[in-house]
């Protein structure tokens, strides 16, 4: 599916992607976490990525197996360096108003990549096992 | 996001209902806790019941609250946090930042010891 950087595209990807959930093994716990995850890749690519320029789109792919999800995002922004992101966790960082997302989506899924495209912009994978995951009650 | 500001023994309460996203709640809120430390109020509890979403910028809005109201030498304090937003503030350690009420009667009072 193909976005323009607005906010409100959001939630219509959200909701696509809660239905591609509909029927898996999937607690709603771990539903809404994805979700979350989901937004705030979105959310940087629209915002960080291609700086809200409408005219610039975020690409998202997502594919659900027998036990796995994996969301791909790519926008057109110019790219950034994922080692350059700085630690919410660190105390000096702790009270900034910015810089948790990617620390949000690297704590709800369970693997999170980045690449950067051809085209310079860069493209986020999120892929969450969902293999057993109602049965052992997973939290996140 | 809808805002409702109450006052209750000299403490401003502002009940929150909806959304608190980038894009729909977040500046919002700024501008909202804004408005009351520009009006003077000190004393400031967000009523956080019926926020329903929260995302990574609607916690930085209000951590830049809670940094905002603390600077100007007043108080910001949460009230019925949702279990959702108990953890997101959890994970990245911002809980032990904010005192955190479950009794608005509780909240209140506090603000005067």
């Amino acid at each position: 599916m193909t976005l323009s950087s607005r906010f409100e595209n959001i939630e219509m990807a959200q909701h696509l992607c809660g239905k591609l959930l509909e029927g898996r093994e999937v607690d709603d716990e771990t539903r809404h976490w994805i979700l979350m995850a989901l937004r705030e890749g979105l959310a940087n690519a629209i915002k960080h990525g291609n700086l809200q320029n409408a005219g610039k789109r975020v690409e998202v792919e997502m594919e659900v197996t027998a036990d796995t999800l994996r969301i791909q995002i790519r926008d057109e922004g110019t790219g950034f360096e994922p080692g350059d992101v700085a630690d919410p966790l660190a105390p000096e960082n702790r009270l900034k108003t910015s810089g948790r997302g990617i620390f949000y989506m690297k704590t709800f899924m369970d693997d999170v990549r980045f690449r950067r495209t051809e085209s310079g912009g860069m493209e986020i994978t999120l892929t969450k096992n969902l293999g057993g995951l109602k049965k052992e009650g997973s939290k996140r | 996001m809808k805002t409702n500001v109450r006052e209750v023994q000299g403490v401003a309460v502002m009940d929150l209902k909806g959304k608190i996203t980038i894009g729909a709640g977040d500046v919002q809120l700024r501008e909202s806790i804004n408005k009351l430390v520009e009006g003077g109020k000190k004393n400031i509890l967000i009523n956080m019941q019926d926020v329903t979403t929260i995302d990574s910028s609607g916690i930085g809005e209000l951590v830049g609250c809670y940094t905002s109201v603390t600077n100007k030498g007043g108080k910001l304090k949460l009230l019925h946090l949702p279990p959702k937003i108990n953890d997101v503030l959890t994970v990245t350690q911002l809980i032990t930042v904010f005192d955190v009420y479950e009794s608005e009667g509780e909240a209140v009072s506090s603000f005067g010891a």
